[in-house]
């Protein structure tokens, strides 16, 4: 099976605060890998050095067997990363069809009825189909939240890179995002990072555990569960919350 | 045809009817304020779309307006194609400040581009031996003619006023509704995920710039051409504020809110002139009344009160 | 006038110009450092302390030095009211955001400067100095006989002059060690490392931009105040201070004090100087340039670190 991303050295601190520090990583395609550790262990600092959002202080990063350590965040996206963001960074005054439209048109160009059919789609997955005219600020947090999936699902990445996408959603709404994982994990590699243990569970193929910084452990979901210093990582910062 | 084409179609129409309606003086104006608002469509491009907040859009004006005059003066070559010189003049100059001034953001943005345009102001100045410095210099009768028609006589002078007018209307109209052009207010709403969507916004907003800039010189080789004066007060300071005045009370991000500012703001301060000479303090109290209480303009009041899809 | 002595003075009017410029940039560098704000219509604020100062000059009477006094008492601080209430009822309703506070203060600046000119009207008005006995300079001269002192024609400053280089100096000093010392300073400062952190710890915020603004706005009236006998008051003639006081925060470092004072002095020097090389207006297309090209490539200004 051939990587589609994998990381060498990759390092980044913060005025001498050690965030990621020397990570190798590897990711075959295809699979769906998990992405924990305890709050502050580095996670997203790690996947925004991925995209592009961040630099890195050292290291180097491959994608698709092209070395994308210094190319700007667009080009790497145009290579086939997507990205959805922790914190929710939405377009707020645009409605929710024009956000998700704007993730298609860039690999759809200025064909409309195409990139109709593909917003259509990414709603309709998400389950956002009746809320399509709705300004993006209107929308409820989780509603938010299932937006970016459907931003990221409308680009058509080859790596989508989910941080925390079910943070403040409803118990439906998660089974639902599973759901949607599953089918997408089809023809998608996917790079999740989750702090539910249920989902995480249930959807990964492999997890590798982040902690102040550096890889901790990797492993199916089943070797990870039995790792006694990945509960002594957790339990040490007080929980899986 | 669309309402919102309609609409615009039909302000185009509007003013051509006003060309055999209108007594002379406020023909005048009209044909004034209409080859200003295409500066103010120019301006919005960056501004209201593209959420740059220039401070120094007068040196495009006035590259388009000195691109034209001094080829008139210096060269044999006769008025279109001046003015086509005065256009390349701005688009290389929006392309020039905009590779160095997007480097920027923000406050330093605003300050970049006001002190590229005070440059081009004093090189103005400098070079007095060929702009006449302060006092400018008057474009003779004689190269103001297209097609053997007389670009100074009043008829003329509306109808050219018009034709820019329609033209920029409805290209910034068709603009802003192509992707282009909603990757400029994705970028204006939020440029980190514009960039995170794979845009490159950078080269975006060079071209939302050079897009600005060529405009607003378009509307400063119309100004020479139409009213036979190039000056360097137009490259002044006051000259980048009035279209961002124009803008902000039309509704920055609107198609037609340029043409409303602008008119709007000429008769104010037409009003006010004829009873003070300190006639700009009805634009001081307009900006801050604008800041403060209506931040969203005439037509931007009427999007989200009336009309929602308005573009 | 030979080359050498020629070049002094021109560099006495620059430490003239340097003080003046220093002490008027020093209150943009306040503002902007506090509150992180730019505020366009510094200028006017100096322009307003110079036409307060021929005001008190013809309504006080009582001789030159006396009205000097009571301007340099009274322009601060009715210019700084005025400030203060323009914060209070304009910048803080639109929260201090950084763009809509430059929209607005360009609009503060064209009505300040157009009710001057209803009122004190369209021309120049000189105010006489407190004191101005005029004070010839030496220049050495390396003759055969070795180096000798005489008195060039035409070298000579004016007591005027020296002072308004000491008050500049001692002002700034003042406000520094306001800054540094004094409770309030203290929790200006405070304010400005973290305005959130400021309010959770009970320090009133907004009173604490009204005042900021005020004192920025006061130091630039103090500065019009002390170059009005050697300028003439006009309404117009903040642009170019504005300008000026632009440039010298831009190439300091925006908000660094320090900074803004260094390239005041390094300013103003050069413009006495460069000018004796270079049209006036050369040298201030050479200066606009040079600060677009800082702020683009250098946004820390020329002698700043990175720290924030
Ligand atoms: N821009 C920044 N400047 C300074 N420090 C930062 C910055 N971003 C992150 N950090 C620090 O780096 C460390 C890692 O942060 P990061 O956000 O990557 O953690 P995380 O694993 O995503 O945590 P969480 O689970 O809470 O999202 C933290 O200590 C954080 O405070
Ligand atoms: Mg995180």
């Amino acid at each position: 099976m051939s990587l589609i991303l994998s990381t060498r050295g990759l390092s980044k601190s913060f005025q001498g605060l050690r965030a990621v520090h020397e990570v190798d990583f590897d990711l075959p395609q295809h699979q769906v890998r998990a992405l924990i550790g305890p709050n502050g262990a580095g996670k997203t600092t790690f996947v925004s050095m991925l995209i592009g959002r961040l630099a890195a202080s050292a290291g180097r990063i491959c994608f698709d067997g092209r070395d994308v350590t210094d190319m700007p965040a667009h080009a790497r996206v145009a290579l086939g990363m997507a990205y959805t963001f922790q914190i929710t960074s939405v377009f707020a005054r645009l409605s929710a069809h024009e956000n998700v439209a704007l993730a298609a048109r860039r690999h759809l160009g200025a064909d409309q009825d195409a990139v109709e059919a593909e917003v259509q789609e990414a709603l309709g997955r998400t389950g956002l189909a009746d809320r399509a005219d709705a300004l993006a600020q209107d929308l409820s947090y989780g509603h938010q939240r299932l937006l970016e999936i459907a931003m990221g699902l409308a680009q058509r990445p080859r790596l989508m890179i989910l941080d925390e996408p079910t943070q403040g959603l409803a118990e439906g709404e998660i089974a639902a995002f599973k759901a949607l994982i599953r089918d997408l994990a089809r023809d998608t590699t996917i790079l999740l990072i989750e702090h539910n243990m249920a989902v995480v569970m249930e959807l990964a193929d492999r997890i590798t555990v982040l902690n102040f910084g550096e890889i901790l452990a990797e492993g199916t979901p089943a070797e990870i569960h039995a790792d006694a210093r990945v509960q002594a990582a957790y339990l040490g910062s007080g929980g899986d919350d | 045809m669309s309402r919102i084409v309609a609409l615009h179609l039909g302000l185009v129409a509007l003013l051509l009817a006003l060309n055999f309606l209108l007594p002379a003086y406020t023909h005048g104006n009209i044909a004034r304020i209409m080859v200003l608002a295409v500066y103010a469509i120019g301006y919005n491009i960056a501004f209201g779309y593209t959420g740059l907040l220039s401070l120094g859009h007068a040196m495009f004006f006035a590259a388009g307006m000195y691109g034209t005059g001094l080829i008139l003066r210096f060269s044999e070559l006769s008025a279109l194609p001046a003015w086509g010189v005065g256009l390349a003049c701005g688009a290389g100059l929006a392309l020039a400040v905009g590779l160095l001034a997007l480097r920027t953001a923000g406050v330093a943005f605003m300050i970049v581009t006001l002190m590229f345009s005070q440059a081009v102001y004093l090189i103005i100045l400098y070079f007095g031996a060929f702009t006449r410095g302060d006092e400018g210099f008057v474009i003779e009768a004689a190269d103001r003619m297209i097609w053997g028609l007389d670009l100074g006589q009043p008829q003329v002078r509306y109808l050219a006023a018009w034709a820019l007018f329609s033209v920029v209307l409805l290209i910034s109209l068709r603009l802003v509704r192509r992707p282009a052009g909603r990757v400029f207010v994705a970028i204006r709403e939020n440029e980190l995920r514009a960039r995170l969507l794979g845009y490159d916004t950078f080269r975006y907003k060079l071209l939302a710039l050079v897009i600005s800039g060529t405009i607003s010189a378009a509307s400063g080789g119309a100004y020479a051409l139409l009213f036979g004066y190039a000056g360097a007060s137009f490259a002044t300071v006051q000259y980048s504020i009035f279209p961002l005045l124009w803008v902000l009370l039309g509704g920055a991000g609107t198609v037609l809110g340029p043409f409303l500012g602008t008119l709007f703001m000429f008769y104010l301060i037409d009003i006010a002139s004829g009873l003070t000479e300190a006639y700009m303090l009805i634009a001081g109290l307009a900006l801050i009344g604008l800041t403060l209480f209506a931040p969203q303009g005439i037509a931007g009041v009427i999007r989200a009160r009336l009309w929602k899809d308005l573009p | 006038m030979e080359f050498g002595p020629y070049l002094m003075l021109a560099m006495l009017e620059g430490a003239v110009l340097a003080a003046v410029l220093a002490l008027m940039a020093s209150g943009l560098s306040l503002t902007f450092g506090v509150m992180r704000v730019v505020n366009v219509a510094h200028g006017e604020f100096y322009m307003l302390g110079a036409v307060i100062a021929w005001f008190v000059a013809h309504l006080v009477g009582g001789g030159a030095a006396l009205s000097f006094v009571a301007a340099a008492i009274i322009a601060p601080l009715a210019v700084g009211v005025l400030a203060a209430a323009a914060d209070i009822t304009i910048l803080k309703r639109i929260d201090y955001d950084p763009e809509r506070t430059i929209v607005a203060t360009i609009g503060l600046l064209y009505v300040i400067q157009q009710v001057t000119l209803m009122t004190y009207g369209p021309d120049a008005r000189p105010v006489e100095p407190p004191f101005n006995s005029r004070i010839a300079l030496p220049w050495i001269e390396w003759g055969e006989g070795g180096p000798s002192l005489y008195f060039p024609w035409g070298l000579s400053t004016t007591s005027y002059k020296l002072f308004v280089i000491g008050a500049a100096a001692v002002l700034i000093l003042a406000i520094r060690l306001f800054m540094t010392r004094s409770r309030a300073g203290l929790i200006m400062r405070a304010t400005q490392l973290d305005s959130d952190m400021a309010t959770a710890f009970g320090i009133p915020v907004e009173r604490v931009y009204a005042a900021v603004f005020g004192l920025g706005a006061a130091l630039a009236a103090l500065a019009g105040v002390l170059i009005v006998p050697i300028q003439q008051a006009h309404y117009l003639m903040g642009g170019d201070a504005l300008l000026l006081s632009f440039i010298v925060v831009i190439i300091g470092g925006l908000g660094s004090m320090a900074g803004t004072i260094v390239a005041a002095v390094l300013i103003g020097m050069s413009d006495g100087i460069i000018s004796v090389f270079f049209s006036p207006t050369l040298a201030k297309i050479i200066a606009t340039l040079l600060v677009a090209l800082v702020l683009v490539f250098r946004p820390q200004g020329l002698f700043g670190t990175r720290d924030r």
